[in-house]
């Protein structure tokens, strides 16, 4: 039996609705996209009693004090009262390398621990920057930790 | 005069196969970028850099945003509190927790304070909630790009 082609008709989609649809949809994607730094977080452990973990008497947290000037400006890095680094970072970090050995602690619960104490009015900045030279170094992609145990002084409130 | 048409009346029709085609691989570059862990985050608070910041591996458990503006203001999700009246939200956020079993103590309260606050701001903010009984804390930086 001999089958009969229906027509010869081509049959033809309409895709003005649909590149319609799609061009809105890549508006709003170009719209709202936005490039965004990433963040990360540094952990602070901080219980209620003031102590960080263990109690462990025999192993004293560095202490490291920060003080501004009324600009809220870093001007002095102190650590364990004694040794003033000014306002260098770079010094700070030559200290906790020679702390650590430049050995990262064997988990987070380990390690030496550094106090923060900083003035009321010190730039927050000011204070990631600390925290960010004692905690570790990037090493190409690579994080080198350094200190995981941080905690801060109570505040001292302003005058 | 009546012109004729050359090609007689065939309409032009362009060939769309492979506009549709990069229209469709910009639209899924756009959807997968798009970053909707943003929501918490508030864009009014710069952030302070950090070589070190980069995103943990594993999300943070239990977590409890608070974003620190320059003024003092707390942004706690849609509410919005001084560090003086933030005590009743962090009560309300601890029996969330243990209505699920759970307590202040296991909650990661991440703190993304802005840049130029001064840092005693964020102790207080830090003692508030060691008030109410949370323990664990995120201080929350953003890469320094260009390092």
């Amino acid at each position: 039996m001999k089958f009969k082609s229906r027509s010869d008709e081509k049959v033809e989609m309409q895709l003005t609705s649909m590149i319609d649809i799609i061009f809105l949809l890549l508006i709003f994607f170009v719209m709202t996209f936005k490039i965004a730094a990433q963040e990360g977080d540094f952990n602070i452990r901080m219980p209620i009693g003031g102590g960080s973990g263990a109690a462990d008497t025999t192993n004293l947290p560095i202490k490291l004090r920060l003080r501004s000037n009324t600009d809220g400006e870093l001007v002095d890095i102190v650590v364990d009262d004694t040794r003033s680094f000014g306002n260098d970072f770079g010094k700070l970090r030559a200290f906790i390398l020679q702390q650590t050995g430049g050995n990262a602690p064997p988990s987070p619960e380990e390690g030496p621990e550094v106090e923060i104490d900083l003035d009321y009015n010190l730039r927050y900045s000011h204070v990631i920057n600390a925290i960010s030279t004692i905690t570790g170094q990037r090493q190409g992609d690579e994080i080198k930790r350094l200190v995981e145990r941080i905690k801060f002084a109570p505040p001292r409130k302003p005058q | 005069m009546a012109l004729k048409s050359k090609f007689g009346a065939k309409a032009a029709e362009g060939d769309m196969t492979a506009m549709i085609d990069m229209v469709f691989q910009l639209i899924i570059f756009f959807m997968v970028l798009i970053n909707f862990s943003q929501d918490d985050q508030n864009q009014a608070i710069k952030l302070p850099t950090s070589e070190l910041a980069k995103p943990a591996e594993t999300p943070l458990e239990n977590p409890l945003v608070l974003n620190l503006a320059f003024n003092g203001n707390i942004y706690l999700g849609a509410e919005t509190a001084t560090i003086a009246g933030l005590r009743p939200l962090l009560e309300l956020e601890a029996n969330v927790l243990k209505s699920n079993g759970k307590s202040a103590k296991d909650a990661n309260v991440i703190i993304r304070a802005d840049g130029n606050t001064s840092g005693g701001l964020v102790q207080e903010l830090i003692k508030k909630c060691q008030e109410s009984g949370y323990e664990k804390f995120a201080l929350r930086a953003k890469e320094e790009i260009g390092q």
